[in-house]
């Protein structure tokens, strides 16, 4: 493992990865669904708002044309009822009344004339030469003639320019007469012209031809089956306003706002591009918009940055981690191998007091004086003989140690379990002897080789020697070390006949700091580094236990399967431990 | 009864159980201690050292604390039981300072830690031997309250 590593491994950059989608994630949905609601509710009200508004501003309208048309037909009634017939039709009569008319209304009344049944003036009064017409063949004739009163299309006439007629039907001297009104156009499409809102809403007035009845501000050819269907929607609905969104001729959305007039013979059209009509909703949504997207940018930003800081910050404790792991690893196999020495001392004391003894005894013999007869000369050869076999002794068992110590370092390398096992059982047996533990191994010869530190392994075995020694030191036992290849696996199992653990403690036996040796005695330590030891090789240690029966810890190594790079066994090392 | 003992000590040899599973060890102290006025029964086991206590009386013990048998801490306990008069001086190995603790609150007269000089054990022995005709005086008058 190399933890000093400055660059991001594949395990941190995909950690980066998921935390800033996370953080993307969590972030942006609510403000996407927060604001689509905002968006569409404001929306929805606003297009409500703006309905509204036009209705009413529609239907305002609507009373007032409808209202501007009866009074002037008012007017005219006034005129036949209230004045003597047959004076009104004497032409300076006509003409006086004509100018209070227009002294009272404004220019909204152009001229005055009386038709009889024939459909010939025989009266009228105003600017123009009309004197003698004769309207029997014109259409508005012909509806006036049969209705007591009757307002007509705008229509050309006879003079030539756009305008319309309230006629007022009179029954005199048992005749029919008609008094006809001429409305000045400009006065009335006034009335419309005002209706303009925004840069593309106006009004029009269509008649059941679908013919204008007043000069609309945009020249457009009005559709005729539309109108068709507006005058039928509102005749059928019997409501005032009828609002519609729609296409125009030249496909662009449009709001239509429309209601009858004059009983049902005109159409008011208000009609307004639905984008201008919804400038501001649009404006609005335009801002909103643009503060989402900045608003996302800076969360992406921050997602980004604060993942990368936090993930930088993870990989510097998992490499803090992995010293420390270190450390403790280390601090265990001092204890571990403290507690090796301790053994090897007692059986290096041994030989060495032999020696001691021996020397001494030859001393005693010297200082008697006796050294000359046959007997001596034994006696002394003996005691050099044995001081050679003894200091022999020593020095197989310092060699021992030796080819224990020089394996310090925690480098990985390729190398059998086998012989490392031996050794560690010879350099036990003393302890075993002294525990009255039988030391049995079941080793496999041909087992393939792993890739893992030796000296950590040792530590391990090491570890469960000792407790297992431990746990059998009052009434000694069997330690049986068993080495197989099980399932693509090496198995080695340890397992003595001792006292057993308790289930209470054998589910937190690999946890750190637990321990049931009496204080000062544990750093309850051994049993987790041994855990973090296997794990880091990406092996697995479990333990089965049964009180009085014995326990038994099984390590499962992965065979090192073939030139493999390392970097990705530093990966499967990371992931294993971050868990 | 006082005099008795000491002539009784002086002119005997002291009689030492020596008991040690090291058998080059006990050989070569036995004889040594042997020319200095020891007289060593040697036992290369617990087992063998219960049996000789039991046959025989000695003035003083030495008994190593690691033996393949049994655990040199019931060795001295049940010495004790057996002769409670008689002092155990231990031998242990470096690093033992527990075990040497404990021995001692069982009731060892002292230890040694191996490997040691001779002129040291033979020092403790001979204080042994001592301390035990001196509390004997002290117990019998105890006794006899």
């Amino acid at each position: 493992m190399n933890p000093k590593s400055t660059s991001l491994t594949p395990y941190y950059r995909t950690l980066t990865r998921n935390i800033v989608l996370l953080v993307m994630v969590i972030s942006l949905a609510p403000m996407v669904i927060v604001t689509g609601i905002i968006l569409n509710q404001f929306s929805a009200s606003y297009h409500e708002k703006v309905f509204a508004h036009l209705e009413e501003l529609v239907l305002k309208h609507k009373r007032n044309i409808d209202g501007f048309l009866v009074e002037k037909l008012e007017n005219i009634r006034f005129l036949v009822e209230d004045v003597d017939f047959g004076k009104l039709q004497q032409e300076d009569m006509l003409a006086e009344h004509l100018s209070r008319l227009q002294s009272a209304y404004g220019t909204v009344f152009v001229d005055l004339g009386i038709v009889n049944e024939a459909g010939q003036q025989i009266a009228y009064a105003g600017p123009f030469k009309l004197g003698n017409a004769r309207y029997a063949d014109a259409e508005w004739f012909k509806q006036a003639i049969h209705n007591p009163y009757y307002t007509s299309d705008v229509f050309l006439g006879l003079r030539g320019s756009p305008h319309f007629i309230i006629t007022v039907r009179k029954p005199w001297q048992g005749k029919n007469y008609i008094l006809r009104a001429t409305i000045d156009f400009v006065s009335f499409n006034r009335l419309v012209e005002q209706v303009r809102i925004g840069e593309t809403g106006f009004a029009y007035i269509l008649n059941r031809e679908g013919q204008f009845q007043t000069k609309p501000i945009f020249d457009f050819t009005p559709t005729r089956d539309i109108y068709d269907r507006y005058f039928a929607t509102l005749e059928r609905m019997e409501k005032e306003v009828e609002i519609q969104e729609r296409l125009d001729g030249t496909g662009v959305k449009c709001l239509y706002v429309s209601a009858l007039l004059k009983n049902g013979d005109w159409l008011l059209v208000y009609k307004q591009v639905s984008n201008d009509a919804f400038s501001n909703l649009h404006n609005a949504q335009i801002i909103a918009i643009v503060f989402f997207i900045l608003g996302g940018i800076v969360i992406v930003a921050l997602a980004i940055s604060m993942s990368a800081k936090m993930v930088r910050r993870i990989a510097t404790s998992d490499t803090e981690k992995e010293i420390m792991n270190q450390q403790v690893i280390e601090t265990g196999k001092l204890a571990s191998v403290g507690e090796l020495a301790a053994g090897i001392a007692h059986e290096i004391n041994n030989p060495v007091a032999i020696m001691v003894e021996e020397a001494g005894w030859l001393q005693d013999l010297m200082a008697d004086g006796a050294f000359e007869s046959e007997e001596d000369i034994k006696e002394f050869e003996r005691a050099l003989n044995q001081i050679r076999v003894q200091g022999r002794r020593c020095k197989e068992i310092t060699h021992k140690l030796l080819s224990f110590a020089r394996k310090t370092d925690s480098r990985i390398e390729d190398f059998e379990v086998g012989p490392l096992l031996e050794e560690l059982v010879s350099l036990s047996a003393q302890r075993a002897k002294y525990s009255n533990v039988e030391l049995v191994t079941h080793l496999d010869e041909k087992l393939p080789a792993i890739s893992a530190s030796q000296s950590e392994l040792q530590q391990v075995f090491l570890n469960l020697i000792n407790n297992a020694l431990d746990a059998m030191e009052k009434a000694g036992g069997v330690l049986e070390i068993n080495a197989h290849q099980n399932d693509g696996k090496i198995v080695i199992e340890v397992a003595d006949n001792g006292p057993g653990i308790p289930k209470a403690n054998l589910a937190r036996i690999f946890d750190p700091f637990f321990t049931t040796k009496p204080v000062g005695s544990g750093t309850g330590l051994g049993l987790s580094i041994c855990y973090g030891i296997i794990h880091k090789m990406g092996g697995e240690i479990a333990v089965k236990s049964a009180v009085d029966v014995g326990t038994t810890f099984s390590i499962r190594l992965p065979i090192k399967t073939s030139e493999s790079d390392d970097p990705e066994t530093e990966e499967t090392v990371s992931e294993t431990e971050n868990q | 009864m006082e005099p008795t003992r000491k002539n009784h000590h002086d002119s005997k040899a002291i009689r030492l159980l020596l008991v040690d599973d090291e058998k080059g060890f006990v050989d070569v102290l036995s004889k040594r201690l042997a020319k200095r006025n020891i007289q060593t029964t040697r036992a290369h086991s617990g087992t063998e050292g219960i049996r000789l206590l039991r046959r025989s009386d000695f003035d003083v013990a030495v008994l190593d604390l690691k033996l393949e048998d049994m655990d040199g801490i019931e060795i001295l306990k049940i010495f004790k039981k057996m002769d409670p008069d008689m002092p155990v001086i231990m031998l242990t190995g470096h690093g033992s300072e527990k075990a040497s603790r404990e021995g001692m609150h069982h009731g060892a007269f002292d230890y040694l830690t191996k490997p040691h000089e001779l002129a040291e054990l033979v020092a403790k022995i001979n204080e042994a031997v001592r301390h035990r005709e001196k509390t004997d005086g002290n117990d019998e008058t105890a006794s006899s309250r």
